[in-house]
C-alpha cells in the first residue's frame, strides 16, 4: 500500500504528491495530515501538486476538506504547483477551491506561509538568522 | 442516335470552345483583374475537352455516377480556385451556365432537321449541365467556408497574445468576443505562460471586449479562478464605463475579482503588490 510522506519543515508540514491519486490513497493522506497537524501543532501545510497530472471531483474536494480541516485546527494550507490543465478541469468542474491558498512553487508558497503565520514565528526566524553569522 | 450526338460534339468541340468563351468575354461581369484570358481559356479548354470525352464514353446523364467523377474533378479544382480568388458566386454560376448556352447553340446549329432528336438532346444536355453546376457551386461554396474556417483559426490564434509586461507580470489582451471555446485557449495560453514565465501577477486587459453578458462574466470569472488555482494573481483591466453599467445592471457579483479601469493601473498595483517602485529620474543640471 502506497504511502505518502509528510515531511515536517520547522512550523509546517510538507506534503509533495509524487504518483496520481487514487481515492482510497487520499482518504488516507487527509486523515494522515490531519492527525500529524494535530501531533506536531503545525502552524502551516504546505502540499506540492506539480506532479499530480489527474484530478476528479473527489480529488477537488478532498484538498478542499484538508484546507477546512487543518484550518480549524489552526494551520493554513497552500497548494504549490498546480498543473494548468489541473487548474483548467477544476474550474470546468465548479470546484474553485476558495479556502485554498495556492502559488506558483515550493518557494513561494513558503514565503506565502511565511507571511501569514505572523509576526510570532518571522521573529525567531530573523532572529536564528542574524544569530548565524555572529555565531561565525 | 446517342452515338451520332456524341460524334458531333466531337466534331463541334473547337466551336463549342470558341463559342462558349465568345460568351465568357462578352460577359460584362467577366473579371479580367482576377483570371487572364489565357487562362480563362486554358481552364475551359479542359473542362469542355473532358465533358466531351465524357458524353463519347459514357451514356449516363446522372452526374453522380462514377463515370463523371474526372469531369467533376475538374470543374471543382476550378471552382476551388475562383473561390480562393475572390470571385462571386454569379460569376462562378455564369462560368458553367455560359458553357451550357453554348452547347445548346451548337446542337441548335447541328440538327436542324429533326426536332425530336433535337429535343431530346437538349434535354439531355441540361440535365447534364444543371448537375454539373449545381456540383460547381457545392464545390465553390466548400471552399469559400474553408477559407472562412481558416481565417477564424488564424484570428483565435493571432488574437490571444500573452505578453510579458515585467518580470513576473504577465498581461493579456483580449480583442473581440469571449465565447466558449477563445476563453479555453485565453485560458490555457495564459496558465501555459505562467508556468513558463514563473510570473505572480497576471492582467486580463478587456478594453478591446465590444460587449460584457453575463456568458462573458461567467468565463472571465472562470479565467480568474483558474489562474488563482495556479497560484498567481489575476487583475481585470479596461473596463469602460458601459461595461460596468452592464454588469451591474446584470447583477453579476465581480466584487471576488481585481478590476481596474486602465492597463496602467492595473500595472501600478501590480508593481505595488510586487514591492517595486518606478520612479522619475531627478536630472542634476550640469555645471559647465
Amino acid at each position: 500500500m502506497d504511502k505518502i510522506p509528510i515531511l515536517r519543515m520547522g512550523n509546517f508540514l510538507l506534503v509533495t504528491i509524487q504518483v496520481d491519486l487514487y481515492d482510497r490513497l487520499a482518504l488516507n493522506l487527509e486523515a494522515d495530515l490531519v492527525q500529524m497537524v494535530n501531533k506536531t501543532s503545525a502552524k502551516g501545510v504546505l502540499i506540492d501538486i506539480s506532479a499530480v497530472s489527474i484530478v476528479d471531483s473527489f480529488m477537488g474536494r478532498i484538498i478542499g476538506n484538508i484546507a477546512s480541516m487543518s484550518k480549524i485546527l489552526d494551520a493554513e494550507t497552500v497548494v504549490v504547483g498546480m498543473q494548468p490543465a489541473v487548474a483548467i478541469t477544476l474550474i470546468e468542474l465548479g470546484l474553485p477551491l476558495k479556502g485554498v491558498h495556492t502559488a506558483l512553487d515550493v518557494e513561494k508558497g513558503m514565503a506565502l506561509l511565511k507571511g501569514m503565520i505572523g509576526p510570532d514565528f518571522e521573529d525567531t526566524e530573523e532572529e536564528t538568522q542574524e544569530d548565524g553569522p555572529i555565531a561565525e | 442516335m446517342p452515338i451520332n450526338i456524341s460524334k458531333l460534339l466531337e466534331k463541334q468541340k473547337k466551336n463549342i470552345l470558341e463559342l462558349w468563351m465568345k460568351n465568357q468575354l462578352a460577359d460584362e461581369g467577366l473579371r479580367e483583374d482576377l483570371i487572364t484570358n489565357e487562362e480563362l481559356r486554358s481552364q475551359s479548354e479542359e473542362l469542355v475537352n473532358s465533358l466531351v470525352a465524357n458524353l463519347t464514353t459514357s451514356n449516363s446523364t446522372d452526374v453522380d455516377s462514377e463515370s463523371w467523377n474526372p469531369v467533376i474533378e475538374i470543374l471543382g479544382g476550378i471552382a476551388i480556385t475562383r473561390a480562393r480568388q475572390g470571385f462571386s458566386p454569379r460569376e462562378t454560376g455564369r462560368f458553367v451556365y455560359s458553357l451550357k448556352e453554348a452547347l445548346l447553340d451548337i446542337l441548335q446549329g447541328q440538327i436542324k432537321d429533326d426536332a425530336k432528336a433535337l429535343f431530346d438532346e437538349s434535354q439531355k444536355i441540361s440535365r447534364i449541365m444543371d448537375g454539373l453546376a449545381i456540383v460547381t457551386f457545392e464545390t465553390f461554396i466548400k471552399g469559400r467556408e474553408e477559407v472562412i474556417l481558416r481565417q477564424t483559426d488564424e484570428i483565435a490564434e493571432i488574437s490571444t497574445p500573452v505578453i510579458r509586461v515585467w518580470d513576473g507580470i504577465l498581461a493579456l489582451p483580449i480583442i473581440g468576443t469571449l465565447d466558449s471555446q477563445r476563453t479555453q485557449i485565453v485560458m490555457e495560453n495564459l496558465l501555459q505562460e505562467i508556468v513558463e514565465s514563473g510570473s505572480s501577477i497576471a492582467i486580463l486587459d478587456i478594453s478591446g471586449v465590444p460587449a460584457v453578458d453575463s456568458l462573458v462574466a461567467q468565463h472571465l470569472i472562470k479565467t480568474v479562478s483558474a489562474t488563482r488555482l495556479m497560484g498567481a494573481e489575476c487583475i481585470i483591466s479596461g473596463i469602460r464605463p458601459e461595461i460596468a453599467q452592464t454588469v451591474v445592471h446584470l447583477g453579476i457579483d465581480l466584487s471576488s475579482i481585481i478590476t481596474k479601469a486602465s492597463l496602467a493601473s492595473a500595472l501600478a498595483y501590480a508593481f505595488r503588490s510586487l514591492r517595486l517602485e518606478v520612479k522619475k529620474q531627478t536630472i542634476q543640471p550640469k555645471i559647465s
